[in-house]
């Protein structure tokens, strides 16, 4: 590894360090209802937003009734979005479609994928932004769900922290509420600062058409434009990952320079990492949030290692060919496909690392042409799920649900009830900690299964991408609809399922595997070879971003009712302590072993059986 | 039913609040702005736009430095033609062990005319470099002038990509090849605080720099 890729991932770790306290106390004083130094001007908009609303702010709910207002919220907006995606075309709302899409590429399948996308937080894009969705679509359509979604998942981890902290309570607090003052207090005014400094350091924010140029050897070139600041800024810091451009933060207007990009992973990491401080300090031990910020920070900082020593030794084939591998003072060396010049090896890979152990899915660099074990550090970190500093609030809810079969796990062994955070762990939190585990899981590998073995219609023999010149669709059996690809024409596309991988292969699989996790995960990234934007990987997809988001959160707060309920049992000799050490080691064991043995196999038919083909130099398919 | 409605009110709240008034506020803060918040672009004496300097423009004649190749669109750098169309912004997404991505595809049609679907891998990427910048047929060349960008309108080139190009353009301009060095230092941009990213130099102003001084020679 090079000594600076090492000194990019400590210099950014340390930056996370030092914003953790500062940001974890405010954010505490926030979901209390204290007065912060913004309350002056802020207070009376909240209130404004209540009366509005028609939100009592004194309320407080049972899991139940939060677990139905946050369902709500998702749906009315996931409802919202569909519709004004579906009627795109009749939109020109203060002319903000200068570019006249008239909406006919999106179908319902990829209506319906983007709008659960949004809402799941997820922000997977089975689309190419700039020549599908208009400037109103990526504003009020989509952005809007990078502030509900992101706020949603916060208040999700505040209910849980209220789990532990309360004793004997009824509710775990108002939804509405902690919604309310997530989006005000926290993400506008971070977000209206850092969108600001975007547009400093060359982020566009206008709504001109398109511009063409004439460059200098006479060529016309086409110059995308559109209000992209005020987009960026709340993708990273709702950790939500989804572009304006289709090349997300690679696109030099998303990302331009070196200074943009480590805000960019700044305003990922910052909120999830401020959390843990909360957490401490809402439970009243700022120890326990250190725990887990330790947990997180160890799994982080080993996954960023790996992923930059694998990107920078680079590729043997590419090697072969006669290009440098070695980085000097002058060339970036290692393995440069898919990533931009200005970023090189070390901020790329840092970069990917940091979306991945978030749940944001942003990318300045294309994940699919990492080499294999490079692009496995982002897939594994997905499938830990993203509970390595993760998306906001969706981390730290993760991470406290491997934190309860911790404890369980340890209380097994030493026989004596499992106890976190004064709180008994018992058969209900466990059970509902290993369902959301389970589910999750399942919906990875099951679709993957289901995506690596399907052929559209059932039993044809497989056709190839080389194929579709000659498909004649009239032809083709109603079914076979379900693998045509969205807005070509001729809709040109049927057969097998793993047709529609971009690369042969166990890259090939693991170009699906990587989509369900990262649907799954509400991560957002993707091996974007993959041609996602079919009826067949749009609607599972769908299923599997609604999985992972709703079937994760329902049980947590479940569990965060239960443990509301239950007293607080007082600290005796025989409680293992989780501010220490151990209970560090014991989190990251048990993370790193759950998935480990979940998904070992699927892992060993992609990246790690490519990663061996790459080193005994098997000839390339 | 009463949290139903309060998830309608809020949702059209977000949306007003969040969908029009954030973008809008920093759209008019951004007017203070202007050359950042428009994309940064470029404009020649005449006022006609020639680019941005933030993206790619596709080079080929000696006299210019040269960018990354791009894996977007058919003609690259978002450029086109009446044939062709507009094709966003993308990278090539093929895999280390892609043989299209290491050997290329290279195919004749019936007719005998190169078929559209082919590719230039990494082995002719390098050796079109090579022969292109008079280099020996075994001399290695830099990581990025050989592989595809992620955007594929990436504006840099690393400096010792610069440096391998600056004989073939200093000879195409009847140039010292210090003074093409010089420029070239002139538009490199380190390392964030000497640590973060790589360095780089950005090929569209470089070649503006030089059309520049080739102007007042």
């Amino acid at each position: 590894m090079t000594v600076n890729g090492l000194l990019q991932i400590l210099l950014y770790f340390g930056i996370i360090l030092v914003i953790t306290k500062p940001l974890g106390s405010y954010m505490a004083r926030v979901y209390e209802g204290e007065k912060t130094f913004l309350s002056p001007i802020l207070r009376p908009l909240e209130k404004l937003i209540y009366r509005l609303c028609a939100v009592r702010e004194e309320d407080d709910m049972r899991w139940t009734t939060y677990a139905i207002a946050m369902l709500l919220f998702s749906v009315v907006g996931m409802i919202l979005t569909y519709a004004l995606l579906r009627t795109q075309g009749m939109i020109n709302f203060l002319g903000l479609n200068p570019q006249g899409f008239n909406g006919s590429q999106m179908t319902p399948d990829l209506a319906a994928n983007t709008a659960a996308s949004f809402t799941t937080n997820t922000n997977w894009q089975s689309y190419s932004p700039e020549m599908t969705v208009s400037y109103f679509s990526n504003m009020v359509s989509l952005a809007i769900h990078n502030w509900m979604s992101a706020a949603t998942g916060m208040a999700i981890a505040i209910a849980l922290i209220r789990g532990f902290s309360r004793r004997s309570a009824k509710g775990i607090g108002n939804f509405w509420v902690d919604t309310v003052r997530s989006t005000i207090y926290i993400l506008l005014p971070i977000a209206f600062v850092g969108g600001i400094i975007f547009i400093a350091g060359g982020v566009p924010q206008n709504f001109l058409p398109n511009q063409i140029a004439s460059t200098l050897e006479g060529a016309k070139q086409t110059i995308a434009m559109g209000p992209v600041a005020s987009q960026e800024i709340i993708k990273m810091l709702g950790t939500n990952g989804g572009g304006f451009f289709n090349a997300n933060s690679a696109h030099p207007f998303e990302n331009p320079s070196n200074f943009i990009n480590i805000l960019q992973i700044i305003a990922i990491f910052c909120i999830p990492a401020g959390l843990t401080y909360t957490f401490g300090k809402l439970v009243g031990n700022t120890r326990q949030g250190w725990a887990l910020f330790g947990a997180m920070s160890v799994m982080f900082i080993a996954g960023a290692v790996v992923c930059n020593v694998a990107e920078q030794a680079g590729n043997p084939f590419v090697a072969k060919a006669g290009v440098m591998t070695a980085q000097t003072k002058t060339q970036p060396g290692g393995n440069m496909e898919g990533k931009e010049t200005r970023f090189g090896i070390g901020a790329t890979t840092l970069f990917a690392t940091v979306t991945t152990d978030a749940s944001c899915g942003a990318v300045n660099g294309m994940h699919d042409s990492f080499t294999p074990l490079g692009g496995l550090v982002p897939l594994f970190n997905i499938l830990t799920g993203e509970v390595i500093f993760g998306g906001v609030g969706a981390g730290l809810y993760g991470m406290l649900m491997f934190a309860v079969i911790g404890v369980f796990i340890a209380g097994l062994m030493v026989g004596r009830t499992p106890e976190y955070i004064g709180k008994k762990i018992e058969k209900f939190e466990v059970q509902m900690s290993m369902l959301a585990t389970l589910i999750l899981a399942a919906s990875i590998l099951g679709f993957s299964a289901l995506s690596a073995n399907t052929t559209y219609p059932p039993g044809t023999s497989a056709q190839t991408f080389d194929d579709k010149h000659t498909a004649d669709e009239a032809k083709l059996p109603a079914m076979a609809s379900w693998n045509h690809v969205n807005g070509s024409s001729p809709s040109n596309y049927l057969g097998a399922t793993t047709n529609n991988t971009n690369n042969s292969g166990a890259h090939g699989f693991s170009e699906i595997l990587y989509m369900y996790a990262s649907s799954t995960g509400n991560n957002g990234s993707a091996f974007a070879g993959i041609t996602a934007n079919t009826p067949h990987y749009n609607t599972t997809g769908m299923i599997a971003m609604l999985v992972g988001r709703f079937l994760m959160i329902i049980p947590l707060l479940a569990i965060a009712g239960s443990l509301a309920a239950k007293k607080r049992v007082p600290e005796s000799s025989g409680t293992f302590a989780t501010d220490s050490g151990t209970f560090v080691a014991l989190l990251i064991g048990v993370v790193i072993l759950i998935n480990v043995l979940t998904f070992f196999p699927a892992l060993a038919l992609g990246p790690i059986v490519e990663h061996f083909k790459m080193a005994l130099m098997q000839p390339p398919v | 039913m009463k949290q139903l409605r309060s998830a309608i009110l809020l949702t059209l709240f977000f949306t007003v609040f969040t969908g029009l008034a954030f973008p809008y506020s920093l759209y008019a803060i951004g007017k203070l702005m202007p050359r950042q918040a428009n994309g940064s672009l470029i404009k020649n004496a005449k006022g006609d736009l020639i680019g941005s300097e933030l993206i790619a423009q596709p080079f080929s004649k000696p006299e210019y430095f040269h960018p990354r190749p791009s894996g977007t669109g058919d003609l690259g750098y978002g450029t086109f033609d009446k044939d062709h169309s507009y094709a966003g912004s993308s990278g090539t997404n093929l895999g280390p062990t892609s043989d299209k991505l290491i050997n290329g595809i290279h195919k004749k049609t019936a007719d005998g005319k190169d078929d559209p679907s082919n590719f230039d891998g990494i082995k002719d990427l390098a050796d079109a470099y090579r022969k292109e910048n008079n280099l020996a047929k075994d001399a290695l060349v830099p990581a990025d002038a050989a592989t595809r960008s992620a955007s594929g309108i990436d504006p840099d080139i690393s400096p010792e990509n610069a440096n391998l190009q600056a004989p073939r353009v200093a000879a195409a301009r009847h140039m010292h090849l210090d003074d093409v060095t010089h420029l070239i230092e002139e538009n490199t941009q380190q390392r964030f605080i000497g640590v973060f990213g790589d360095p780089a130099v950005n090929v569209l102003r470089l070649n503006l720099a030089l059309d520049k001084v080739g102007k007042a020679l």
